[in-house]
């Protein structure tokens, strides 16, 4: 029988190779998946994880789909690693899509003459803004009332979607466009300046790796970081130390806020063009999983995010390719995080065969 | 009249999926462990219960499936936090991810399907007495079963010896393991009930409430559920009581839309995930009063021999 034995100190090497034997089971999973539904599992896996890096257009396209992970994993890792569960971060998505889109559309239907690149910082803003609105909600009411901040960021998901939809079935329909449930297009000039002509990869996702440079120097470099981080692991420490945990869950929440926010103005505002009931494609929650599967740590963010990219893109050529469903990426996603975990458990136990 | 007797009716049918997953987490989180991946396991449930039915033409069968498949998805996060000592929280957050992708790739197929709607005959008797018979007395009968259920696990947490090593277990494991109780089993059964109590709730919302499959149809149900045994500070009876309140919200904004009230329904369809919240304030309010009720080793870690 195995039996698991706690180790004295964190294993190094399994907080490196966790991550990697998760990716291996989960690809092993696919590879049964796509036998199990009579495909051939080799040409399976060949489009779900090789066509979507084959090309530089393709590689564009991953950058775009992995800029909103990049940008709301980075708040949700400082924030986890501050012992604070902000799951809400599709709904300050949605905020900041909301906020940023209304700016854009503000200019469009004013026909206000403005500059692409000074619009640009004004979009960040305004999505930072959004999502910081939604995010302090959920402090708020965990500072003052004590409310666990799971549940109600989670409900204020459900809130933010459904003012969404309101507002598109309502008073910001595009008034021709035949009764569809969206915006106009934004003018042009709102559009989000792209790095290379003829491809959707926008100035956002420099933005994105710049905002990982950012948190990582934030998280390992300052001293007002180092004072977030602490509470995590050892929260009398930090309480002893005078860090407060106010300080703590306030600004850990309009961060991730703020950053899930901008991520959806520059989706809004980059690749849509205006606003429809589906503005996310559920980013804020696969952030979760990219915060985890990169470790916590803002450049394993970045490259977990091309990871949860790739399945992304992956699903929809295995709908298009092998008439999968593409529903098959959120199941590949949740496997990955399951198999995470249980391997996560190498990083503190030791594996011992006993006897009985 | 015959409205209120409706509405009553009404509110019972919503207020019965809250009531069957939230004392499936009530039992978990008795015994220490909080259940994270309620929303995931009631889709993967209601998407399995549903294509049983479809299949059968046996809504029973289908409702029977949902506990096996809740039960199943339930065993994930019960072997990866009690034997491999994952964080509840991480991973029940982990299983409602992986049972919305699940339950959308299952369910891709049953898109669009319905089931024959059948005509619930309620209790012979007492269905045709005056206002009472279709307030009361002309539901399905997994909302009488969810009354018994609460009843039969009243007594079980407070009446029965069991019940009060559950209770024990959820609140000291140490002590328990050290007289000698098997505590990650114990939690495990916890577990496996719980999941295939909200998997009775996610087959009866696809069978009964909805009728069909669609992704994303739980909207937030487990979460409730979840919120629910925090507002009924860990009482069966009060777990009730929570479930047919939110039931009645969710049937309020049917209700005044009937009426004609001007409010857009994106607003009214917000009700609920804003009542959640109203509760949770109000309920979390005092630290102290939600400590003395919440089981004290709830999310934590149980190393035995440690």
């Amino acid at each position: 029988m195995i039996r698991l034995e706690a180790r004295s100190a964190p294993s190094r090497l399994w907080s490196v190779l966790s991550p990697l034997v998760a990716l291996a089971i989960t690809v092993a999973v696919a590879a049964t998946l796509f036998a199990a539904l009579g495909k051939d599992p080799v040409r399976g896996l060949e489009i779900f994880l090789l066509k979507p890096w084959s090309g530089l257009r393709a590689l564009t396209e991953l950058g775009l789909k992995a800029t909103p992970l990049i940008l709301c994993a980075l708040g949700l890792a400082l924030a986890f690693r501050a012992n604070v569960w902000n799951i809400g971060a599709e709904g300050q998505f949605l905020v900041g899509g909301i906020v940023g889109g209304g700016l854009a559309l503000l200019v469009t239907t004013a026909g206000l003459p403005v500059n692409r690149w000074l619009f640009f910082p004004a979009l960040v803003l305004a999505g930072a803004v959004g999502g910081m609105i939604w995010a302090s909600v959920a402090a708020f009411l965990k500072d003052r009332f004590n409310a666990n901040e799971i549940l109600v960021s989670l409900m204020l998901v459900y809130v933010a979607d459904l003012f969404l939809s309101w507002l598109v079935f309502g008073p910001w329909k595009d008034p021709g466009g035949y009764n569809f449930p969206q915006t106009v297009n934004f003018a042009a000039a709102t559009n989000v300046p792209r790095i290379i002509p003829g491809m959707r990869l926008h100035w956002g996702f420099a933005l994105a790796i710049l905002g990982a440079v950012a948190m990582w120097v934030f998280m390992f470099r300052t001293y007002r970081g180092m004072q977030l981080l602490v509470g995590g692991p050892a929260p009398a420490a930090a309480r002893y130390a005078g860090f407060s945990a106010r300080v703590a869950l306030w600004s850990t929440f309009l961060i991730s806020g703020a950053l899930a926010g901008i991520a959806g103005a520059l989706e809004v505002a980059g690749p849509m063009g205006q606003l429809t009931p589906h503005v996310s494609q559920g980013y804020g929650f696969a952030a979760i999983i990219v915060a985890f599967v990169g470790r916590l740590h803002p450049l394993g963010a970045v490259v977990a995010s091309l990871v949860l990219a790739t399945f992304s893109i992956g699903g929809e050529l295995a709908q298009s390719r092998l008439g999968l469903p593409a529903a098959i990426t959120g199941v590949f996603q949740g496997v990955l995080l399951l198999a995470l975990l249980g391997c996560d458990t190498l990083i503190l136990y030791r594996p011992r065969w006993s006897a009985r | 009249m015959s409205e209120l007797a409706l509405l009553v009716a009404a509110t019972l049918a919503a207020g019965t999926p809250l009531a069957l997953a939230g004392l499936g987490l009530l039992v978990n989180e008795r015994a220490g462990v909080v259940n994270l991946g309620a929303e995931g396991m009631m889709a993967i449930a209601a998407v399995t219960g549903f294509a049983a039915a479809f299949l059968s033409g046996n809504e029973w069968v289908g409702f029977a499936a949902g506990a096996v498949a809740g039960a199943a998805a339930a065993s994930i996060l019960g072997w990866l936090s009690l034997w491999l000592y994952t964080n509840q929280y991480a991973t029940g957050l982990a299983l409602s991810l992986f049972g919305g992708g699940f339950s959308a790739f299952v369910g891709a197929g049953y898109v669009g399907k319905s089931l024959e709607r059948k005509v619930v005959g309620g209790i012979p008797g007492l269905r045709d007495l005056p206002f009472l018979g279709p307030a009361l007395f002309r539901q399905h009968l997994l909302v009488y079963l969810s009354i018994a259920l609460m009843a039969a696990l009243a007594w079980f947490f407070y009446r029965t010896r069991p019940g009060l090593v559950l209770r024990s277990i959820g609140e000291a494991p140490e002590s328990a393991h050290a007289l000698g109780y098997p505590v990650r089993r114990i939690r495990m059964a916890a577990v496996l009930l719980g999941g295939a109590l909200c998997g009775v709730s996610g087959a009866y919302l696809s069978i009964v409430y909805a009728p069909m499959w669609v992704e994303g149809m739980i909207a937030g149900r487990g979460w409730i559920a979840l919120a629910l045994t925090v507002f009924a500070t860990w009482r069966p009876a009060r777990v009730l009581l929570g479930a047919y309140l939110f039931g009645g919200v969710t049937m309020l904004q049917l209700y005044l839309q009937g009426k004609g009230v001007q409010v857009p329904l994106q607003f009214m369809s917000m009700l609920p995930y804003l009542s959640t919240i109203l509760v949770l304030v109000v309920i979390s309010r005092d630290p102290l009063w939600i400590r003395l009720n919440m089981p004290a080793s709830l999310g934590k870690t149980f190393h035995p021999g440690s």
